[in-house]
C-alpha cells in the first residue's frame, strides 16, 4: 500500500514537473530561441529524485528554505543539461520549479500512509496540470492572432516559430499592419457599419421586446400559453434553413446590400431569445408594485416606463449585452446578404481579405485583432452581465 | 365592470405584442414555409434578377442645324432567359421642343412623352430614333434635354411566384451517392462534437469549482473562445494548423515529435497504426471537431459549473466520513447531480451542432471529407447556383431538427413531471 502510494507520488510528482518546464519551453521557442529537445530522460529521472528528497526531509526544515533550495537544485541541473540559452530562460525554469516544490512541500511519510493518498495526489495534479492545460490552449491563439499582427511577411516566412515582438524599431513600425489595415483597406469603415449594426440591433430588439415580454409575463390574453411555448420553439430553428428564402425575398426587394436589411433580420432572429430572457425578469418583479402604481392612476405605459424597466435594469442590460455580442459576431447573414465593399461588416470584411488576393497574413491578424478586441473587452468589463445573459441564452450558439 | 377591464388589459397585451409578432412571423416563420414552395421549384441563382426593360438615352447634335436634335434610345431587355410584357415608357422634354418624326407607338403629349412599346422577347434590343425640333426656332441645350431620365415598367412573370412544381430537387437529394456520406458525416460531426464539448466541459468545471489563486481570472478566460467572433478565430486555427508555415507543425518538427508537416485541414483520412491494426482516421473532419470543441466547451463548463456550485457541501463531508475515494465521490455525489443539466445540454448542442455552419465553411469550406448538410445547403444554393436544390437540403435539415425538438419536448416535459 505505502509504495503503492510513494511509487504514485514521485511519478505523477515528476511528470508534472516536466510538463511544466515543457509548456515552458514551447513558450520560449516561441520567441525564437533555438531549443529543439525535451530532455525527457534526464529531467524525468531527476525530478524524480528531488522528490523522493523532498519526501526524505519532510517537515524536519523550514518548508521556505527546502522550496528553495530544491527549485535552485533543479535549475542548475536544468542549466547544465541545456546550452547557450538566455539568463531569462532559467529565472522562468526557477520559478516554475519553485511553484511546483511549493504545490509539493506538505507531503510527507505521513501523508503518504494515509487512505486514499495517492487518488488525492492524482486529482491535485490533474487540476493543477489541467489548468496550465486549458489556460495554455486557450490563450495561444489569442496570443499567436495579436503577435502575428506586429509582424511583417518576411519575418514570418523566415522562422515561423520566431513570436518574439521587437519594441526596438518603435511604435510605428510596431503598428504598420493595422495602419494599412485602417488605411487601404477601409477597416474604419467596416468598424463603423458593425457599430451601427450592433447598436441599432440592440436598440431595436429592445424596443419591440420590453413590450411583449412584459404582456407574456404579466397580461392574460387568449394564445399567451401557446406564445411564449412557440418562442423558444421559433429560437432553435436554425439562420441555415432561413438564408435561401430571405435571400431570395431580399434580392427581389432590394434589400441586400443594406444596413435596413441586415438590421431586420437581426433583430428578428434575436428578438425570440430578448422575450424570453425579459419575461423570466418581468415575473420575479411583485405584482404589489405594478397595483400601487395602478391606484396611482397609471397606464400600462406608464407602468412599463416608471416601475418595470428601472427595476429589471440588470435584466435589460444582459440582454443588451448579449445582443450586441450576436449581432457583433453575426457572419452567416452578413456573407449572404452583403457583396458590396461599402455596406461590409467587419467579419464581412475579414473573409473577403482571406478570400480575395493573396492577403498577408499580419494584416488578416490585424483585422482579426480589430474584430476580437472590442468585444473580449466588453465582457472583461460587464462579466456579471453577460454571463448571465449567456447562460440564459445559451441555448443558441 | 371587471369584463371591461379584462378587454382593456386583452386589447393591451395583442397591442404589446402585435409588433414582435409580426417581425418575427415575416422574418422567421414565413421563410420556412417558403422553403418549402421554393424547394418544389425550379429555380436557379440567376433567375432570381427580376428582368427589366432598360433604355440608355443618346444626344446627338444635327450638324449646320442647332435648332434640330436627335435623341436615340437604346432599349433591351435585362434578361437573357424570359420575356417581358407590357412594355411602357416614359420621358420628359424641356419647354418649346416637338417631335418631327414620331413612332406610332408613341404619344406626345404636354413636354411628355409615352410609348407603348409591347412586348419584348428575351434577349430584345431595339433603337428608337426621335428628331426633336425647337418651336422657337431656338438652340437646344443638349445638357438640359440630358438632364431628363426615361423611365420604362413592364411586366415580368416572376418564376418564384408561378404554380409551375416538380419533385426534381428532393429526388436528386435522396438519390445522390454522396447523400449517405453527408448524413454520416453531418452525424459524426454533431455527435463527436457534442460529447466532447460536455466532456471538457465538465473538467474544467471541476477544476474551477476549486479554490485556486486566480479563479475568477480562469472563469473569464476560459469564455474567451465562445465570445469572441468566429471569423477571427477560424482564421487564427487556419494560420497555426497550416502545414508549411503553421506554428503547429513547425513546432512538432521542430521537437522531432513528427518528421514532416500534416496538412490538419486539407487532407480526408490518416491511417493509424494502434496494436497492429489499422485504424482510418478521418483527420480534417477531427480537426474541425476539435475546434468545435475549443469553441464550445466554455458553454458546457458555464452550465455545469452553476449546477456544481448549488450542490450542498454536506453531501461531500458525509462521504468524506464514510471513506469514500475522490471517483466515488464523483460517481455517486457530483454525476447524478449534474445529469439533469447534461441531459438538457447534450440535446441544445446537438441541435445546434447539426445546424453549424460557420465553423467549417470558415475552416475547409466543405473540403476533404467535412461536407454537413449546412455547408451542403451553401454550395447547391450558391456555389452550384440550384436555389431549390438548396431549399431542398434545408427542408432535410428541418425535418431532422423537427424529430430533434419533439425529443428535448418529451425530455423537458418529463423532467418538469418529475419535479
Amino acid at each position: 500500500m505505502k509504495i503503492k502510494n510513494i511509487f504514485t507520488y514521485c511519478f505523477i510528482s515528476s511528470l508534472f514537473l516536466f510538463s511544466l518546464i515543457c509548456i515552458w519551453k514551447i513558450l520560449v521557442t516561441l520567441q525564437g530561441i533555438e531549443l529543439t529537445n525535451f530532455n525527457f530522460n534526464k529531467l524525468f529521472a531527476f525530478g524524480i529524485v528531488l522528490c523522493v528528497i523532498n519526501l526524505l526531509i519532510g517537515k524536519k526544515f523550514n518548508l521556505n528554505i527546502k522550496i528553495i533550495l530544491l527549485a535552485l537544485l533543479f535549475s542548475i541541473f536544468d542549466y547544465f543539461i541545456s546550452i547557450n540559452l538566455p539568463i531569462w530562460y532559467s529565472i522562468g525554469i526557477y520559478l516554475i520549479s519553485l511553484f511546483f516544490f511549493n504545490n509539493i512541500k506538505n507531503y510527507d511519510r505521513n501523508f503518504l500512509s494515509k487512505n486514499h493518498s495517492s487518488q488525492k495526489l492524482f486529482f491535485n495534479f490533474l487540476t493543477l496540470f489541467g489548468i496550465t492545460l486549458f489556460s495554455f490552449v486557450i490563450l495561444f491563439p489569442f496570443y499567436m492572432m495579436l503577435v502575428t499582427s506586429f509582424k511583417t511577411q518576411a519575418l514570418l516566412l523566415l522562422n515561423p516559430l520566431d513570436f518574439s515582438i521587437n519594441f526596438t524599431k518603435g511604435l510605428q513600425e510596431l503598428f504598420k499592419s493595422y495602419f494599412i489595415v485602417f488605411k487601404d483597406y477601409n477597416f474604419g469603415r467596416y468598424m463603423l457599419t458593425s457599430t451601427i449594426v450592433s447598436l441599432g440591433t440592440v436598440i431595436i430588439t429592445l424596443i419591440f421586446a420590453i413590450p411583449a415580454a412584459y404582456a407574456v409575463a404579466r397580461l392574460n390574453f387568449f394564445g399567451k400559453n401557446f406564445l411564449s411555448t412557440s418562442i423558444l420553439i421559433i429560437y432553435l430553428f436554425p439562420a441555415i434553413v432561413l438564408v435561401i428564402p430571405l435571400y431570395t425575398i431580399f434580392s427581389q426587394l432590394g434589400l441586400r446590400n443594406s444596413i435596413e436589411g441586415l438590421l431586420i433580420v437581426y433583430t428578428a432572429t434575436t428578438l425570440p431569445v430578448a422575450i424570453y430572457m425579459l419575461q423570466g425578469y418581468f415575473r420575479s418583479i411583485p405584482k404589489e408594485l405594478e397595483e400601487a402604481g395602478i391606484i396611482d392612476g397609471q397606464n400600462w405605459l406608464g407602468i412599463i416606463f416608471k416601475i418595470i424597466l428601472p427595476l429589471s435594469l440588470p435584466a435589460i442590460s444582459s440582454v443588451a449585452l448579449y445582443v450586441f455580442m450576436i449581432a457583433w459576431n453575426e457572419f452567416l447573414f452578413s456573407l449572404m446578404f452583403l457583396d458590396r465593399p461599402n455596406t461590409f461588416t467587419l467579419s464581412r470584411a475579414i473573409q473577403f481579405l482571406n478570400v480575395g488576393a493573396e492577403t498577408p497574413r499580419q494584416y488578416l491578424m490585424a483585422g482579426s485583432v480589430v474584430v476580437t478586441l472590442p468585444i473580449l473587452i466588453i465582457f472583461v468589463y460587464f462579466e456579471k452581465y453577460l454571463v448571465s445573459g449567456l447562460t440564459a441564452g445559451s441555448v443558441k450558439g | 365592470m371587471s369584463t371591461k377591464l379584462a378587454k382593456i388589459e386583452k386589447r393591451t397585451a395583442y397591442l404589446l405584442i402585435l409588433p414582435s409578432v409580426l417581425l418575427v412571423f415575416s422574418i422567421i416563420l414565413f421563410p420556412i414555409f417558403s422553403n418549402i414552395w421554393i424547394s418544389f421549384k425550379n429555380v436557379e441563382l440567376k433567375d432570381l434578377r427580376i428582368p427589366e426593360p432598360r433604355a440608355k438615352k443618346l444626344v446627338k447634335i444635327i450638324k449646320n442645324n442647332p435648332t434640330q436634335i436627335k435623341i436615340i434610345y437604346k432599349l433591351r431587355n435585362s434578361s437573357l432567359t424570359q420575356e417581358i410584357t407590357n412594355v411602357k415608357f416614359k420621358d420628359k422634354y424641356p419647354d418649346n421642343i416637338e417631335p418631327t418624326n414620331l413612332d406610332k407607338r408613341c404619344e406626345f403629349k404636354r413636354k411628355l412623352l409615352h410609348c407603348e412599346l409591347g412586348n419584348w422577347p428575351k434577349k430584345y434590343r431595339e433603337n428608337l430614333e426621335i428628331v426633336f425640333q425647337n418651336t422657337n426656332n431656338q438652340e437646344i441645350s443638349k445638357k438640359e434635354l440630358k438632364s431628363y431620365k426615361p423611365k420604362l415598367s413592364g411586366k415580368s412573370q416572376n418564376i418564384l411566384l408561378t404554380y409551375e412544381f416538380t419533385l426534381n430537387n428532393f429526388k436528386k437529394v435522396i438519390k445522390d451517392k454522396a447523400f449517405i456520406d453527408l448524413l454520416s458525416t453531418t452525424f459524426y460531426y454533431t455527435f463527436f462534437g457534442t460529447i466532447g464539448a460536455i466532456v471538457f466541459g465538465i473538467l474544467a468545471a471541476q477544476m474551477v469549482n476549486q479554490k485556486f489563486f486566480g479563479r475568477t481570472f480562469m472563469r473569464s478566460v476560459l469564455l474567451f473562445p465562445y465570445v469572441a467572433p468566429v471569423v477571427a478565430l477560424a482564421y487564427t486555427w487556419e494560420l497555426l494548423l497550416d502545414p508549411t508555415s503553421g506554428t503547429l507543425n513547425n513546432l512538432l518538427i521542430n521537437y522531432q515529435i513528427i518528421d514532416g508537416p500534416i496538412n490538419l485541414l486539407g487532407q480526408k483520412y490518416v491511417t493509424l497504426n494502434i496494436l497492429g491494426f489499422d485504424f482510418k482516421l478521418r483527420l480534417a473532419l477531427t480537426t474541425v471537431i476539435i475546434f468545435e470543441i475549443w469553441r464550445y466547451f466554455p458553454l458546457a463548463f458555464l452550465f455545469i459549473l452553476a449546477r456544481l456550485q448549488a450542490v450542498p457541501k454536506e453531501l461531500y463531508e458525509a462521504a468524506d466520513v464514510d471513506g469514500a475515494n475522490p471517483i466515488q465521490k464523483f460517481l455517486n455525489i457530483t454525476l447524478p447531480q449534474i445529469l439533469a443539466v447534461i441531459s438538457i445540454l447534450f440535446m441544445i448542442r446537438f441541435i445546434w451542432n447539426f445546424n453549424k455552419f460557420e465553423d467549417i465553411f470558415l475552416l475547409t469550406g466543405g473540403a476533404s471529407g467535412t461536407r454537413t448538410l449546412p455547408i451542403n445547403v451553401y454550395q447547391q444554393g450558391f456555389s452550384i447556383g440550384d436555389i431549390g436544390m438548396g431549399s431542398a437540403v434545408s427542408i432535410v435539415i428541418v425535418v431532422f431538427l423537427l424529430i430533434f425538438m419533439f425529443i428535448y419536448f418529451k425530455l423537458l416535459g418529463k423532467r418538469a413531471n418529475e419535479n
